[in-house]
């Protein structure tokens, strides 16, 4: 007789259905992060755009509470297997903050309080596809969660949602963030499952 | 708690501190995949250990622990995580703090520590609910002997047993600072247990006067799925 295999637990299919490979359903939220949470005063908060662009740009937290926000819910996967779904978000577009900004930059590097980087193709932060977001379930955004804002690009990796994010800076060619230099991957699409280099 | 040890032929090495990723498929084609710390060292090669706690309504570990029979294969990934990491090159001070079983990637730095019979000034911080709940202890209390700078320091927070002259409470600042490394010596902390539990600890370090790139944390717990 063959040892015994390995069952799962019971499956919700309409939920099965909304899950990458390799994730499975949390009705929590996790914390996960490399080192402690940082903790910047609102008075001293600004969020910038920098790098390869004609007009850098840069808010304060009572300019940026000025800028038109929206009411985002997305499902949103974690690279260590988690994924939630229908997450309620506030936020303002990154399609907001780079309005008139002029620029031939293909990629950002997001860059947070505490030394955090994550980078991404420029495509993939405009038309609709990201945001800054300062609120999440209703409440502001909790520091163990990326607050007082955090980027938010719910298509990709949610580590590519950088925590404590302070700007954009543009950039010509791709780098590596901070996980991408630990050997995650540059993209990461979780419908492909790209969750490290070589993926 | 159950030990797994997997014979990885071809495995490429890895540092203490980094995990793998598991993958279990079912018959109808059903996969689920976790991650866990791998709580041997480097030194040991082709040989993984990996430390499962079973939790009663998991997914998987129930699986692991309970079902899984020796000679059985697995799909495997990894090494995975590389900011988590201590090598001996990285020196110290070295300042581990665990909580429950987030201290399986602290005892892969441990016993890598050992295997290379470094001398780095090392203390290990270790929070349990009770004294049979802590895990690898004959290991730690022999390591700790050796007198070769390792410390190790115990506290249980449910029960303690009669004459129990190690810690009896939570983490706390007071702890900290008293049995972790003065923050002028720039020590480099690991901490790696539940969220609140890492996230309190990192807190207060800062707050000690650590330098949060000096602060390394690593959260666990059961996936609730």
């Amino acid at each position: 007789m063959s040892p015994p295999a390995f069952q799962g637990r019971p499956r919700d299919q309409a939920a099965a259905n909304r899950l990458p490979p390799g994730q499975y359903l949390t009705r929590d939220f996790p914390v996960l992060s490399a080192g402690p949470t940082p903790r910047t005063a609102l008075a001293d908060w600004t969020f910038s755009i920098t790098g390869e662009v004609a007009k850098p740009k840069q808010w304060t937290w009572e300019e940026f509470g000025k800028l038109p926000r929206e009411t985002i819910t997305r499902d949103i996967h974690c690279v260590t297997k988690w994924s939630k779904l229908d997450t309620v978000w506030e936020g303002v577009s990154v399609d907001t903050l780079l309005e008139g900004s002029d620029t031939s930059a293909g990629y950002v590097m997001a860059f947070s309080d505490g030394g955090y980087t994550t980078n991404l193709p420029l495509a993939d932060v405009t038309h609709g596809k990201a945001w800054v977001a300062f609120a999440f379930g209703g409440s502001p955004l909790a520091p163990e969660h990326g607050g007082p804002a955090r980027l938010l690009v719910p298509h990709l990796y949610f580590w590519k949602s950088a925590k404590w994010v302070r700007g954009l800076r543009l950039m010509a060619r791709d780098e590596p963030g901070f996980w991408e230099m630990y050997g995650y991957h540059m993209y990461g699409d979780p419908w492909r499952e790209q969750r490290y280099s070589g993926d | 708690m159950k030990t797994l040890v997997l014979e990885v032929p071809g495995w490429p090495g890895h540092q203490a501190g980094q995990h793998v990723d598991l993958r279990l498929t079912a018959d109808d084609g059903y996969q689920a995949e976790r991650s866990y710390s791998i709580a041997s060292p480097p030194d040991d090669h082709d040989q993984l250990s990996l430390t499962i706690e079973r939790i009663e309504d998991g997914e998987v570990s129930p699986y692991l622990t309970g079902v899984l029979m020796e000679g059985e294969q697995l799909d495997l990934r990894g090494p995975i995580g590389g900011y988590f990491v201590w090598s001996t090159e990285l020196g110290g001070p070295l300042f581990l703090i665990a909580g429950g079983s987030g201290v399986c990637p602290l005892m892969a730095v441990i016993r890598h520590r050992a295997a290379r019979e470094s001398q780095v000034p090392t203390r290990l911080l270790y929070s349990a609910r009770s004294v049979e709940e802590i895990i690898y202890k004959q290991e730690l209390d022999r390591l700790a002997d050796r007198g070769d700078g390792l410390e190790v320091f115990y506290t249980l927070t449910r029960s303690q047993p009669a004459g129990w002259r190690g810690g009896s409470r939570r983490i706390d600042r007071a702890m900290l600072a008293e049995v972790g490394f003065a923050a002028e010596q720039r020590p480099l902390c690991m901490i790696c247990g539940p969220t609140p539990f890492v996230e309190a600890v990192a807190s207060t370090l800062v707050e000690l006067g650590n330098p949060a790139d000096r602060v390394k944390t690593e959260r666990f717990g059961p996936t609730g799925g």
